[in-house]
């Protein structure tokens, strides 16, 4: 074999063998530093200096801060770390970047507002984000939609939520329904069947699809919590009328205080407690409701993905 | 055009093609096309625009390089490779030269565009499945793209005419940033008082305003580019780079080559 030959092959090996070597080192550094790549450090915290780093690329650099703030409260919500202190500035600067990204707007606020687990617990901030996404998009009928929204479920502030609705519903490419909806928070404020006109019109006006299972299961959890209060009231009922509590939910139809044994949308009955009290056979399909549930009960955010393809699917058919 | 300057222009496209950096840089380009789908897939209902955003400012990034890094080069080379005495001697101007060098590297970089842009379309298709009449507005980004490496060339060709490629790629390199932020500087300059404010208005007036020719963000979201300013940014970028293309000449007239 030639010298030159020889030398080939050798370095040929040697360069194979030392890059799976160095793969192999690289992955034992993946696991001593666990969570250290991507470290929730936001070097640069001024949405406008990073604007002028960008030297003009910026509609690039925004896609990328809206995948990293997808990436951070997706990966936060995941391992219900409680902790998105870095999710408001990372999407005040996406929108700074481009102020015309309506996604970050939308989504963004609707990871901010939520209380946890199901978001970061700051409406104030998605209302400071979705005001300024308004201000750079005055005739986008659905950003007025959305903070109308958090003025109603997050803050309970219906005469802004009225106001905003209201506000949106002129603007060209609204769903006509917005001004029943602005009339409706100001007249029946609170009430379940406002909140239902809501998440039906979330359904109707956003074609994405995460968007449309949130509302299907906001929808099915404010079934379950009518029924459930159903259910109570007519506990009570038999209460006043027999001195004791029902035996059971055939009890209650057979007297007369339920039209039928109530059910929730998976089509299993509500259990009875001997104490009178209501319970969700599997509250963990529901992730939105308020009643209904053991005292104890921590929901699993883990499993609202799988939740919202099953609904959807569902729907679909 | 001149027949001279025709033939260098030529010969300047002919070795910057067999450059085998420019062809690594345009491999580069549309591996970083295909990369754009990986990442609008971990996203969140941007594909398309990260398709638009990464593929343009990929275009305009390589192109940038491209022009700075073979522009300081053009004059230099030649001198190093005593070639430019060789055509020298023949009957050709120095300006007919710094001319052809200028069109045959802009020539380049408009083919380079060209195949660049076929692969962001290629990777727009794949991601939204169709074209919209709006992405039409993609072309005229790649357009003022193409204005801007008229610029960027024709400022490399200027600094190579009298300073050595190293400090010709940091002048370069320096006018293109601060080219980006011109308007902040007239911005500010609005803000100064007498004196001050001419000076840094005229100033600023001396420096590429760049920041004009860059509508990837808004063509991204499928906004349309007015006609008035397509018309203007032509005008300023031919006028901008007939400036520094006249400089270049200026300079190499004078420049004493033996």
């Amino acid at each position: 074999m030639k010298a030159s030959r020889t030398i080939t092959l050798t370095a040929a090996v040697l360069l194979v063998a030392c890059m799976l070597g160095s793969a192999l080192f690289l992955q034992r550094l993946d696991k001593i530093r666990t969570g250290a790549t991507l470290d929730e450090v936001l070097y640069i915290t001024s949405p406008k200096a990073v604007k002028r780093l960008a030297l003009g690329y910026d509609g690039l650099l925004a896609d990328v801060y809206w995948t990293r703030a997808i990436q951070y409260f997706g990966r936060n919500h995941f391992l219900q770390t409680g902790r998105y202190e870095l999710l408001a500035p990372l999407l005040e600067i996406t929108t700074t970047l481009d102020p015309h990204l309506r996604v970050a707007y939308e989504f963004g606020a609707n990871f901010v507002a939520p209380a946890p687990p199901n978001g970061a617990g700051m409406p104030e901030r998605a209302i400071r984000l979705l005001e300024y996404g308004i201000q750079q998009n005055p005739q986008e009928p659905k950003l007025f939609y959305s903070l109308g929204f958090i003025y109603y479920l997050e803050l309970k502030d219906y005469a802004k939520a009225s106001e905003t609705f209201a506000a949106g519903s002129v603007l060209p490419g609204a769903h006509p329904s917005m001004k029943v909806l602005a009339a409706q928070c100001a007249q029946h404020a609170g009430e379940s069947q406002t909140a239902r006109m809501l998440w039906i019109m979330t359904y109707k006006t956003f074609p994405e699809e995460n968007v449309q299972a949130s509302a299907l299961a906001h929808l099915e959890a404010l079934a379950i919590d009518d029924g459930v209060t159903q259910v109570e009231n007519a506990v009570t009922l038999y209460g006043r009328k027999t001195g004791k509590l029902p035996p059971s939910l055939g009890a209650l139809v057979a007297e007369g205080f339920l039209p039928g044994i109530p059910l929730d949308p998976d089509g299993h009955p509500f259990k009875l407690l001997p104490d009178g009290e209501v319970r969700v056979q599997s509250p963990d399909s529901f992730p939105f409701i308020q009643k209904g549930l053991p005292p104890d009960y921590k929901p699993k955010p883990s499993k609202l993905e799988k939740f919202y393809k099953m609904r959807l699917q569902e729907q679909s058919r | 055009m001149n027949a001279r300057i025709g033939h260098i222009a030529f010969n300047t496209f002919r070795e910057a093609v067999r450059d085998r950096v420019l062809y690594n840089l345009i491999a580069f380009t549309l591996l970083l096309s295909g990369s754009a789908i990986l990442v609008g897939q971990i996203s969140m209902d941007v594909e398309r625009l990260v398709v638009v955003n990464m593929g343009l400012t990929a275009v305009s990034l390589f192109g940038i390089v491209i022009a700075i890094f073979i522009g300081i080069q053009l004059v230099s080379k030649e001198i190093e490779r005593r070639t430019l005495y060789t055509v020298l001697s023949r009957p050709v101007r120095r300006w007919e030269f710094i001319v052809g060098k200028f069109l045959g590297l802009a020539g380049t970089l408009v083919v380079n565009t060209f195949f660049m842009a076929i692969g962001v379309f290629v990777a727009l298709l794949y991601v939204a499945h169709k074209f919209q009449r709006p992405d039409g507005w993609i072309l005229v980004a790649l357009y003022f793209i193409i204005l801007q490496f008229l610029i960027i060339c024709a400022i490399a060709l200027f600094f190579s005419s009298f300073s050595s490629p190293l400090l010709s790629a940091v002048f370069a390199f320096s006018l293109f940033v601060i080219g980006t932020f011109a308007e902040d500087l007239r911005r500010f300059a609005a803000m100064a008082n007498s004196v001050t404010r001419w000076l840094v208005t005229g100033f600023s007036y001396l420096l590429p305003n760049l920041s004009s020719l860059n509508v990837i963000s808004s063509v991204a979201h499928q906004q349309p580019v007015s006609a008035q300013l397509i018309l203007n940014n032509t005008a300023y970028a031919f006028l901008y780079a007939a400036t520094a293309l006249c400089g270049a000449v200026l300079i190499f007239e004078r420049r004493n080559l033996k």
